[in-house]
């Protein structure tokens, strides 16, 4: 546990030595703006909720997560610091989980940072905060799975982006695969259960309960096990491939 | 003591490092010489653990590089080819958290960082991002972050690779300081670099080990070992006269020096009797006690000039 809080502290303060982290947060805010304010009508609808804001949110991590999880191994190829971290008396594991849990605590910053706008909506009317919360933390650990994704990808290449475009593209099937058009290629000819997997993959559906206030067991197992399932694919591709 | 058998590596077609065996025991400082693609680096990579063998084994301490590899990096401290380090950090950070990672104390990191900050002259850019550090300094850092633990096996890849003559001179000082009780492996192109440091040469070639000595055992093997060379005006009337003595086996003439090889033992006093006698004048007479870049070529190249 002491290697991976060591290197999670590591990574942490690498987004806060290199423009990343502010040009990040400034980004993920101001789209988050934009989102809310424009596309989503957050006045307009004369609702006392956070809908409009958390209803963007995948699409904004699709691109938002990869750009931060493509750095975390492939940086580690390109300088060559792979094998200094990797030699060092550490787990792959270990160090596959400490990136891991810093960048998911930088965008759970990000994400922190948003609180005005819950303080915003509170101002002018009266939402439920436990839905609100609930969105919050289904928010960020969808956050958590799509970075999960991106850092095996980031694992496979030593071009950030390369890493990029994979993650987006696997992220791309994660949120998609519960969709109609995506369903409709299968029904009719895959069988039930079949169909019943594809659509439980999905990050939507899963993230569309959690922000409806509905926290079940099941959409919280889910993100866990998609993100360990991912985890210990890029502990693998590790393991495989450390030196080439 | 680091075993090493039957260690192998390829890569598609190519064997980088083929059928390797060794042993290094407490107190060698062992020199990898090699001329470029031997597989040197290749080798060190497999010692730490970072490349699993393609065949055979290794073990530190008694622990197996890939069934036991935590316990073996345990016992190690590494510096890359290319000494890689966390650019965007400050050097103090990076050795601070190298140290955590080593699993050095909490109360004792900050001690251990000044220890080898000191060691390595780092003082004056302790608080300066690695991206910004010229490479000498770069190079520098990467030795401190191997050390920083005093670790029982030292490997380190090329460490003097860019360092001014006087850093060079501190480094070789430093290694052979701690040389006494570790187990230290190089590798390096400067060949008098190993005279100066090592007490076991391994050379390698295309992964297979074609020489195991001490560096005066490889010396001794140089054309060179024992020969007399002399610089003059009229090098070829004194080689025709030279070669006339009993202790000359051989004399030959190359860019106005003559050298000549012994046929017994004695050969420099006979020569500088002869040139007292013939009151020739000769600007330089030296011994030769063999040639390493010499050695180094024919080993490598088996090529005898
Ligand atoms: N990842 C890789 N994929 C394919 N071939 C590789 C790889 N890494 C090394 N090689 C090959 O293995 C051989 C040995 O390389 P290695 O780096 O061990 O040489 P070296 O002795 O350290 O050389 P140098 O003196 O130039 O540092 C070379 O022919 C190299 O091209
Ligand atoms: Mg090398």
């Amino acid at each position: 546990m002491e290697a991976v809080t060591t290197i999670l502290r590591r990574e942490l303060a690498g987004y806060f030595a290199t423009p990343v982290a502010y040009v990040f947060i400034v980004i993920y805010l101001v789209m988050n703006g934009v989102f809310t304010f424009y596309l989503g009508g957050f006045f307009e609808r004369g609702l006392a909720d956070l809908e409009p804001f958390f209803r963007f949110h995948p699409w904004l991590y699709l691109f938002l997560v990869p750009a931060i999880s493509m750095r975390l191994w492939a940086e580690e190829r390109r300088a060559g610091t792979i094998e200094l971290l990797l030699t060092l008396p550490v787990t792959t594991g270990q160090a596959v989980l400490g990136k891991f849990l810093a960048a998911w605590l930088f965008l759970g910053l990000a994400l922190l940072l948003t609180v005005p706008i819950w303080v915003t909506v509170n101002y002018l009317g009266d939402p439920d905060n436990g839905v609100i919360l609930a969105a919050y933390a289904g928010s960020w650990l969808m956050a958590g799975g799509m970075l999960a994704i991106g850092s095996c990808m980031s694992a496979v290449t030593r071009s950030q982006v390369i890493a990029f475009i994979l993650s987006v593209a696997a992220c791309f099937v994660f949120l998609l695969s519960g969709l109609p058009m995506v369903m409709n290629v299968f029904s009719g000819w895959a069988p039930q259960f079949l169909l019943d997997g594809i659509a439980s993959l999905s990050f939507l559906s899963h993230y569309s309960d959690i922000s409806r206030g509905v926290i079940d067991l099941r959409d919280l197992v889910y993100f866990v096990l998609v993100a360990g399932f991912w985890l210990l694919a890029n502990v693998i591709v590790l393991e495989l491939r450390k030196a080439d | 003591m680091i075993e090493v058998k039957s260690l192998s590596r390829h890569y598609g077609h190519l064997k980088a490092v083929d059928d390797l065996s060794f042993t290094v025991e407490p107190g060698q400082v062992l020199g990898f010489l090699g001329p470029n693609g031997a597989g040197k680096s290749t080798t060190m990579k497999m010692l730490t653990g970072f490349l699993a063998p393609t065949a055979g084994s290794a073990r530190i301490n008694g622990h197996d590089v890939v069934a036991d590899s935590l316990a073996a990096r345990r016992c190690l401290g590494y510096l890359p080819e290319g000494a890689p380090s966390y650019g965007e950090m400050t050097v103090l950070d990076f050795l601070l958290f190298v140290a955590r990672a080593r699993g050095i104390p909490a109360r004792e990191v900050h001690t251990a960082c000044e220890r080898v900050v000191d060691r390595l002259n780092l003082a004056g850019v302790r608080h300066q991002v690695i991206d910004t550090l010229s490479k000498g300094f770069r190079r520098r850092v990467g030795l401190a972050q191997a050390i920083i633990h005093d670790p029982a096996v030292l490997i380190l890849d090329e460490p003097t690779d860019g360092l001014d003559p006087n850093q060079k001179h501190e480094v070789r000082k430093l290694i052979a300081e701690m040389a006494s009780d570790k187990i230290i492996v190089i590798s390096t192109h400067i060949l008098e670099e190993v005279q100066a440091l090592c007490n076991r040469v391994m050379i390698i070639s295309q992964g297979r080990l074609l020489a195991d000595d001490t560096p005066a055992g490889l010396i001794a093997r140089s054309r060179y070992h024992n020969a007399v060379t002399l610089a003059a005006d009229d090098v070829r009337r004194i080689a025709s006269v030279l070669s006339e003595l009993p202790e000359v086996a051989r004399a030959e003439v190359k860019e106005g020096e003559l050298t000549v090889f012994p046929a017994g033992a004695g050969l420099f006093d006979a020569v500088s009797r002869s040139v007292a006698e013939h009151g020739w004048a000769v600007s330089e007479l030296r011994y030769e006690a063999g040639r390493l870049d010499e050695v180094f070529r024919m080993i490598t190249q088996g090529e005898s000039a």
